[in-house]
């Protein structure tokens, strides 16, 4: 039997009195890959930071070959040997693979007292530990010039240049070609055969039985399942990852959807991006969007409200048909759109939520003539929009939005919509990032548009909350749509399953 | 008991620092403590002459403030100076001008001057929004292009011989009130009213504060980016009808040594070169104090050069206040 390389014992970590992490042990053995499997927010993140030293555990212990593993900070782990391989890559992409490589202590020597960098030195070093990955670029190339799957492969290369006896993969797959996927697969292997371990997190469940020799499973911060891999099935995995009754988290709603079609897509197609998607929203209607990252989902909603363009296919908005790739002209015709992004897309950061709130109807509140905004107007429309979706903020038009918590930025993000009142609104993931609170009153606002015949799109990649608020779910992944299924038909499984296999359908 | 008084002071220091008239009361400051040695600073002649050469001055600088808001700048107004007072000169001299002796010499030239203005802006404004070029690069290359080709077009000679009527608009006055003070009274009052009361001038806040936000919120963001330029161009123009005039000539290298005064007014009063955050006012404050520096230097009797290195250090420092000032804001 092989020796255990690292071990966690009763790990436990709390955020702000929640807990994320409860008791959880693990054991990982040299030469020995790992899949550790589990929903969002079941805590594999929060454990694979906290083996990186990105984060301290509360309580429980790590042990690392011989010794005490609590590092401090990123870089003391890597030291010790264990390289965490992020979801977004930590590579400067404006240096070359070689300087990528050994930024962090660069071989020097002196001349005339002048430290200067051993550039043939580090080249040739770069250009061994790149073959060993089988990865063929200069060790000169810049990273902006590689591909999402060779920078990977330079990735593990530093890992291995600095001597790594873990390395720890989140979620590798997702930017990859299906070829790439396969290249870093024989890697592993290969790094496998060397005696290197590792730890591998995927969404994917088939990659995970096929790749690694044990499994761990958590839901909400526990281990839930563990053994070698030939003790589980694809089914069995889904059904310990979601095995969990659907509490009362969800206002239940409070008015049926009506026939008339609000929204209507009809074959759109954008080559790489989304296929042939086709579906209708009705008045009053809440349709789920389930999907992966990378599914299209997101890209969908993207098109749909004119921030991305495509090439073919129809887009019909209250029975006209939408043409101009333009977010102007979609809101005029009656259409919002909250994106996934809220720091990036959703707010005016540093601005007053006065002027969050009226930034999309801002044209409403100018007299015609001289253009001059009614700002009295404009602040009491403000402040009712604030009082629907119950914010709770000092002053509108004197605190910013940067002072305001996750949930309530969210809700200025909505009131700031629902000034325009909207035929159409698209949520990509409106309940990301915020407590559980406020996460409620998101859906209690959703409940009230669609009762009074708002038709809603409602992205998310938790599946709880679509079959708790959706009339109809469909599913997305590889850019098209896999199912569609109506709530009485709802079944956590069946959308875990669609949205996770490859094109295994016919 | 014997605390409370420093606590008072303290208190009225923090109103001081934090107010939006920061920069006003640094001038104030400046001006009483330069006073003692250069007397002259205070007599009424001389102060006349501070608020006559703000005024173009303001002009500009009111333009630029429109672009900074953007987390945009314009290097070219002072090739749109040059240029304007060339074109406009050119159009009205009785020297061989397009309409020498007309009674439409005047209005014609002022609407060519502003045109040019206005074209440049556009064309700076353009090439920003539409073709996503970056607009330092733009707006310094336009500015080498029509600085050359205003030189170019005179032969690097000034145009005099301008009809009185333009010339006293430089130095005229409406009983007690210059023209120029009155026009760029109107220029000040206009660009407060759009930037702080209209829908546009609202949008070019929400551009500067996240481009990408506004663009999803349904902002004509590329539109908006073009009017921004556009009325820097303006502003500029309206700089140089009162440059011209002042000087009663078409001058090819107007307004050449200005560039960093205008930008440095701009960001002294209090706009952000990032974006997002900016006033009218607020620039009227820093156009005062630059002007005032400069005015009192030379009233020192300072050489070109002495004048160049006290002005640095007076702008570094007033720089260093306001970055000081703004850590303290944060923190609180």
């Amino acid at each position: 039997m092989s020796d255990t390389i690292l071990e966690c014992r009763n790990v436990t970590k709390s955020f702000f009195g929640v807990p994320v992490l409860r008791n959880v042990s693990l054991t990982l053995k040299a030469g020995r890959v790992l899949g550790i499997v589990g929903e969002n927010g079941a805590g594999k993140s929060t454990l694979m930071n906290i083996l990186g030293g990105v984060l301290r555990a509360d309580s429980g212990s790590v042990r690392l070959g011989e010794r005490d593993h609590a590092p401090q900070n990123p870089a003391e782990a890597f030291r010790e040997g264990i390289a965490f391989i992020h979801q977004e890559l930590n590579l400067f992409t404006n240096l070359s693979v070689a300087e990528n490589m050994f930024i962090a202590a660069f071989p020097k020597m002196r001349i005339v007292g002048l430290p200067l960098i051993r550039r043939r030195a580090i080249r040739e070093k770069t250009q061994a530990l790149l073959a060993s990955v089988d990865l063929h670029v200069s060790a000169e190339a810049l990273v902006e010039d590689l591909s999402p799957g060779e920078r990977q492969m330079v990735e593990i290369a530093k890992a291995l240049g600095a001597d790594a006896r873990i390395i720890i993969l989140d979620e590798p797959t997702t930017s990859l070609s299906s070829r790439e996927t396969q290249r870093l697969f024989g890697i592993i292997h290969r790094l496998r055969g060397q005696g290197i371990s590792m730890i591998y997190i995927s969404h994917n469940l088939g990659d995970v039985l096929r790749l690694c020799d044990d499994i761990l499973i958590l839901r909400d911060g526990r281990v839930v399942g563990e053994g070698p891999k030939e003790e589980f099935t694809l089914e069995r995995m889904i059904s310990l990852m979601v095995g969990r009754s659907m509490d009362q988290l969800y206002p239940s709603r409070s008015a049926r959807p009506s026939g008339e079609i609000v929204l209507e897509v009809k074959s759109l197609s954008q080559p790489g991006i989304v296929e042939n998607i086709t579906f209708q929203l009705h008045k009053g209607e809440i349709l789920g969007i389930s999907g992966l990252m990378g599914s299209g989902r997101t890209e969908l909603a993207r098109i749909l409200f004119g921030l991305d363009a495509f090439e073919h296919g129809e887009i019909l908005l209250n029975g006209e048909p939408l043409t101009r790739c333009s977010p102007h002209e979609r809101i005029h015709r009656g259409m919002a759109f909250l994106t996934e992004d809220r720091r990036a897309e959703g707010l005016l950061i540093n601005a007053s939520v006065e002027d969050n709130i009226a930034l999309v109807s801002l044209p409403s509140f100018a007299r015609a003539l001289p253009g001059l905004v009614n700002r009295p107007e404009m602040l009491r429309a403000a402040g009712r929009a604030a009082k629907a979706v119950r914010l709770q903020c000092s002053s509108l038009s004197r605190q910013t939005a940067k002072t305001l918590s996750g949930g309530n930025q969210q809700k200025v993000v909505l009131a700031k919509w629902l000034l325009e009142k909207p035929s159409v609104f698209v949520l990509d993931e409106p309940t990301r990032g915020i407590d559980v609170g406020a996460k409620f009153e998101v859906y209690r606002i959703m409940d009230e548009l669609a009762a009074k015949g708002v038709g809603i799109v409602f992205i998310s990649s938790e599946i709880e909350e679509l079959m708790g608020m959706c009339d109809r779910i469909l599913v997305m992944a590889y850019g098209e749509i896999r199912r569609c299924m109506a709530r009485t038909q709802f079944d956590k499984e069946k959308i875990f399953r669609d949205a996770l296999m490859e094109n295994q359908l016919p | 008991m014997t605390s409370s008084v420093p606590v008072r002071s303290r208190a009225v220091w923090r109103r001081l620092l934090f107010s939006e008239h920061f920069v006003l009361y640094l001038s104030v400051l400046y001006f009483l403590a330069v006073w003692p040695f250069a007397p002259r600073l205070a007599s009424p002649r001389n102060l006349l002459d501070i608020f006559s050469n703000m005024l173009p001055l303001l002009s500009v600088a009111i333009g630029q403030t429109f672009v900074l808001v953007t987390a945009g700048i314009d290097l070219s107004v002072t090739s749109i100076i040059a240029l304007s007072s060339v074109f406009g000169a050119s159009v009205m001299t009785s020297d061989g001008g397009l309409l020498s002796g007309s009674i439409l010499a005047v209005p014609a030239g002022i609407a060519v001057m502003l045109a040019t203005g206005v074209a440049i802006g556009l064309l700076n404004g353009t090439a920003i929004a539409r073709l996503r070029m970056p607009p330092f690069m733009v707006t310094l290359t336009t500015m080498m292009f029509f600085s050359g080709f205003a030189v170019w077009l005179t032969g690097s000679q000034k145009i005099s011989g301008l009809p009185r009527a333009f010339v006293g608009l430089g130095v005229g006055s409406v009983g007690f009130i210059p023209y120029p003070f009155l026009i760029a009274a109107v220029l000040a009052t206009a660009a407060h009213v759009t930037l702080s009361r209209t829908v546009v001038g609202r949008w070019i806040y929400a551009i500067g504060h996240n481009a990408r936000a506004a663009r999803v919120s349904g902002v004509p963001v590329n539109r908006t980016v073009v009017f921004a330029y556009a009325a820097s161009g303006f502003c500029a123009a309206v700089a140089s009808v009162l440059y011209t005039a002042r000087l009663e000539t078409g001058d090819p290298v107007l307004g050449q040594r200005i560039l960093l005064d205008i930008i440095a007014a701009v960001v002294i009063g209090g706009t952000s070169l990032f974006g997002g955050k900016g006033k009218v006012l607020w620039t009227v404050f820093g156009v005062l104090f630059i002007t005032l520096i400069d005015n009192s230097l030379i009233m020192l009797e300072f050489s070109h050069f002495t004048i160049m290195i006290v002005k640095g250090a007076v702008i570094l420092f007033a720089a260093l206040m306001d970055a000081l000032r703004n850590r303290l804001l944060a923190a609180q």
